[in-house]
Parts: structure tokens; sequence; C-alpha cells
């Protein structure tokens, strides 16, 4: 028994360690970025593995030239700003139309669903030319405008997660404060809303994955020479002839990832739980 | 309660409703009706009927390129699950710093594409310049660039999607199992592999999807270079409708083929894997 246990010490030890070193390896790439972002633009092509030493470094300097050629804060804060405002959309307005569709079931409610269903299929490519071009029509090319545009795309996967969440809701609760003489509305907001609200934090936080990465839609559809967000800011460092400033390049890279570092350590256990639940939906 | 609920469907389900159809369904409907037609923009379309589907096929590089992403499905597919399934295998077991190496796994996730391509654009060009070579030599530089980065961004993902599996295995089962003398590879054969289906299912849904439709990675990362050879089939898709004026037409019918595509696969992946679930139950 005795020995079994010291096999089993040593044996999770090793797998400590194996995994220790893998860990490191997985987090390489991100590491060579945040070494190359401190280098001088000839020797980030040439020696990308070497440590920026005496010659190479290049100070903050490397930053100083991203942020500039990027607009890297202006793209920063509308962003955040498209992601927090779409996301609040989306979630309000799907919310209502998923209790909506469970409650009220007839024909329309259900061709809805399951046209909910079908847009998860399609892939963005078949829209994305009459999309751009009627958004275009539309005048939809604002930050504001992208919202909407987003609520469109957005309602399919998440009304249909709403409604694989809700049904978990007791009908019971919601015909007694019918019986007591409450509002659709009040019950909405007064009774659902408040049950709803672990879901609305898990559908919150995968929306919000998908459209501060997004990179397409707002550069077909956001009126670039105003509003640029952090991934397409990043792509128009790609010069016309596919040359690109490595230096600005790197430092920007790594100005990117420091607000998702961010967002992973405050709302860790939300995202894998958003993960989880997704899964089991999807 | 329904009849009560129903006259709010202008507060609850209208305003959802009329986005969606205008941002997705009108753009869809009308995009496949474009594939029928000869246009510049949406307004100036002439109905030419199937004239657009025999081009595309006799278009090479599109021929290349469907090709491509469908090999490049199948072995992220296969690569992904494999390796999640084994992490997570291990991940799950007693050890020290768990939790420190899911977080390391899963972070690249949270990446956008376009970030993820310049990281691996540094890193793999620069080892490639031990053998001379770099991303864009040949389109197979491109292609295995490719799935090493996907298998780095999404191992995490499915990685937590089979650990969530894994721990809802009922605890007696695998104890019975090991009473009754199996070995731990049996165990992970008979018991392990079985009950964890549906986390399989999601995660085969969601890398099928995915590499299908990848999109920012293969912008960021090769462009399609050299001449088009790692080009996967939404940039390709991308390319003919902004790349080449007069093609908007065939631009259109290849995003038709591209959605027939995606929803086959999905399609039958869904069947398929409805009834292997099945067989687990009885």
């Amino acid at each position: 028994m005795n020995n079994e246990k010291k096999k089993n010490n040593r044996y999770s030890f090793f797998l400590n360690l194996l995994f220790f070193i893998i860990s490191i390896g997985y987090l390489y790439p991100v590491i060579l970025i945040l070494l190359n972002s401190f280098k001088k633009k000839a020797y980030i092509s040439k020696s990308p593995f070497s440590i920026p030493f005496s010659e190479m470094f290049f100070g903050i300097n490397n930053y100083i030239n991203g942020v500039e050629k990027t607009g890297f804060f202006q793209a920063l804060g509308w962003s955040f700003f498209i992601t927090i405002a779409s996301v609040i959309v989306i979630v309000f307005c799907c919310s209502m139309a998923a209790w909506y569709i469970i409650r009220v079931k007839n024909l329309g409610t259900k061709i809805f669903y399951v046209l909910c269903l079908f847009s998860m299929i399609v892939p963005f490519q078949m829209v994305m030319y009459p999309l751009s071009k009627l958004s275009n029509i539309l005048r939809l090319n604002s930050p504001l405008g992208i919202v909407i545009v987003y609520l469109g795309f957005g309602s399919g996967v998440t009304i249909f997660m709403f409604i694989g969440l809700l049904k978990s809701i007791p009908l019971e609760i919601e015909e007694a404060a019918m019986i007591d003489g409450c509002s659709p509305l009040q019950i909405f907001f007064r009774i659902v809303l408040p049950m709803m609200k672990p879901m609305y934090i898990t559908v919150s936080i995968l929306q919000a994955m998908w459209i501060w990465n997004d990179y397409l839609l707002p550069y077909l559809i956001l009126d670039l020479k105003k509003y640029k967000t952090i991934p397409v800011a990043i792509q128009y460092l790609r010069g016309g002839y596919g040359s690109i400033d490595m230096g600005a390049m790197m430092g920007v890279l790594v100005l990117a990832i420091i607000p998702i570092v961010i967002f992973y350590i405050l709302c860790q256990k939300y995202i894998i739980e958003g993960v989880i639940s997704g899964a089991v939906k999807g | 309660m329904n009849r009560s609920v129903q006259k709010y469907f202008p507060i609850f389900l209208l305003p959802t409703l009329i986005v969606f159809t205008v941002i997705f369904l009108a753009p869809f409907i009308l995009g496949i009706y474009l594939s029928f037609c000869k246009f510049t923009t949406i307004t100036d379309a002439v109905w030419i009927g199937f004239f657009n589907y025999p081009r595309l096929f006799e278009d090479i590089i599109f021929r290349h390129s469907f090709w491509y992403t469908v090999s490049f499905t199948i072995v992220t597919m296969m690569l992904i699950n494999v390796l999640a399934f084994f992490v997570a295998l291990a991940l799950t077991k007693k050890l020290r710093g768990k939790n420190f190496f899911r977080t390391v796994f899963f972070i690249p996730n949270l990446i956008g594409g376009i970030i993820l391509g310049y990281i691996w654009q540094l890193l793999l060009n620069g080892l490639l310049t031990f053998v001379g070579r770099t991303l864009t030599s040949s389109g197979k530089y491109g292609f295995w660039g490719l799935v090493f980065l996907l298998c780095w961004q999404q191992i995490g993902y499915m990685m937590i999607i089979y650990i969530a599996g894994i721990q809802n295995i009922p605890w007696e089962l695998t104890e019975a199992a090991k009473i009754d003398g199996a070995t731990y590879w049996q165990r992970i054969r008979h018991v392990v592999i079985p009950m964890v289906m549906p986390a399989f299912n999601v995660c085969t849904f969601l890398t099928l999807t995915n590499g299908l439709k990848l999109f920012d990675q293969n912008l960021a990362l090769t462009h399609g270079a050299p001449s088009r050879m790692s080009e996967m089939l939404a940039l390709n898709i991308y390319n003919t409708f902004y790349g080449r004026p007069g093609y908007e037409g065939v631009g259109q019918a290849k995003a038709v083929v591209f959605f027939l595509l995606v929803a086959t696969i999905a399609l039958i992946q869904h069947r398929i894997t409805l009834s292997k679930e099945v067989k687990v139950t009885e």
C-alpha cells in the first residue's frame, strides 16, 4: 500500500513536471511576441528568437509607433463601445423574444424558432455581400448602426440558447403571478428576469468573446475612415503589397492581448461556465 | 396565459423579428437570388439563370481551395479532438497545478483570429528560416501553419468541454470497472469514451464548422500566398467579391455552394452522432 502511494506520488510529480514544460511551450508564442516588441524592427525578422539585448533593444518605441500608426486607443474605445452596446442590446431583446416564443406557442413563433436554428449553420460569406450593400443603404455604418447588425446576426444563436435555459424555469410561479393580476411585462421584468441572472452572464460572455474578436463584419460595415475596431486596426498595419512594419505590429499585438488577459482573470469562472453550458445547448 | 402574453407581441418579439429579417433573412434570400444574376451592386442585378454555377467549377483556384479546406477541416478535427481529450483526461486527475494548466490551455481561445495569425506568422517564419523557407514558400507550409495555429487555439476550448464530460461520469461506474479488474486503458476504452460521447459530438460539430469557416487566421497568417495556394474557401469567396470586378455573381454562387457544404456536413454529423448517442444509452 505504502509502496503504491510512493509510486503514485512520483507519477504525479512527473505528470506535473511534464505539464509545466508543456505549459511554458504553450505560452511560448505569446512570450516571443513580448520579447520581440522590445527589439528594433530590423532584428525582428532576422533573429526572432534572440533576447533583445543592448544594440537590439528599442525600449518602448515599437509601442509608440504602433499606437500612432493604428490609432490603437481610439480603436480600443470603439471596440469597447461596440462590444458592450451590442451585448446589452442582444441579451435584452433576445431574452424577451425567447420568453415570448416559449410562452406563446403558435405557428408563427414555431417558424421563427426554426429560422433561428437555421441561421446558426449559415456561414457569414453567404450573406456578406448583400448585407454590406444593404447596411450601406440603411446607413448602418456607424458604431450605433453596427449594434443593430450584431443584433440581427446574434439573435439566432442567442434566442436558441435562452430557450434552452428558460425551459428550466417553472411555469407555476408565472401563472400564480398572472392570477394575482400581473401583466406580462411585470411578470417578465419582476419575476423571469431576476431568475435568469446567471443565464444573462453566460450568454453575455459568449457573445462578447465573439464580437470583440470579430474582424470581417466591422471591416465591411463600419465607415473605416472614422471608426476602427482592434482587429481592423491591426489588419491595417499590413501595407498594400503585404509589407508589414513588424516593430509596430509586435507592440500592438501585445497591447491587444492585455485586455483579453484582464478579462479572463476577472471573469474566469463565468467564461468556463459559459463555454460548458453553451456546448451543452449547442 | 398564452392569450394575454400574445397581446404583447409588439413589445416582446417584433423588434427582434424585424432586425432578424432585415439583417439576416433578407440578405440570405437576396444572396440566393443574386447567385443567378449578373450584377455589380444589388440594385443592377440581371437574371441570367444557372450561368454563374458552371463558371465556378471551371475555376481551378476555387477547386483547389475547396479540397484545401476540406482536408484542412478533417485534419484539424481529428487532431484537436484527440489532443483535447487526452489533455482533459490528464487534467481531471489529482494534479496540483491543474487549474493553472487549464488556464494556460484555454487562454489562446480568447485571442482573436487576426492577432493569432500575426503571432504565429512570426514564430513559424522564424522557425522556417532555419531550413531556408517561409510560410509562403508553398501552399503546404500555409496548410500546416494553419493546422498548428488552430490546434493551439482550440484545444483549450474543447478540453473544457471534455473535462465537463469526464466529470459527469458517475464515480460508481469507474469504480465498478476497477473492482471488476479492468485496466486503465480498458476503463478509458469501455467506460470513459462511451460516457463522453455527448461531449465528443459537440466538439466534432464545433471543430468541423470552425475549420470550414476559417477566415481571420487565414487572412492574417498567409493572406492566401503564394499565388492563392493557401487560400481557404471563405477567403476565396471574399477575394472573388472584392478583388475581381465583374465576378460578383460568381462570388455569390460560390457562397451558395459554401453554404450548402457547411449545412450538409453539419446535418450529416448531427445524424451520425444522434444514432451513436442512442446506442450508448441502450
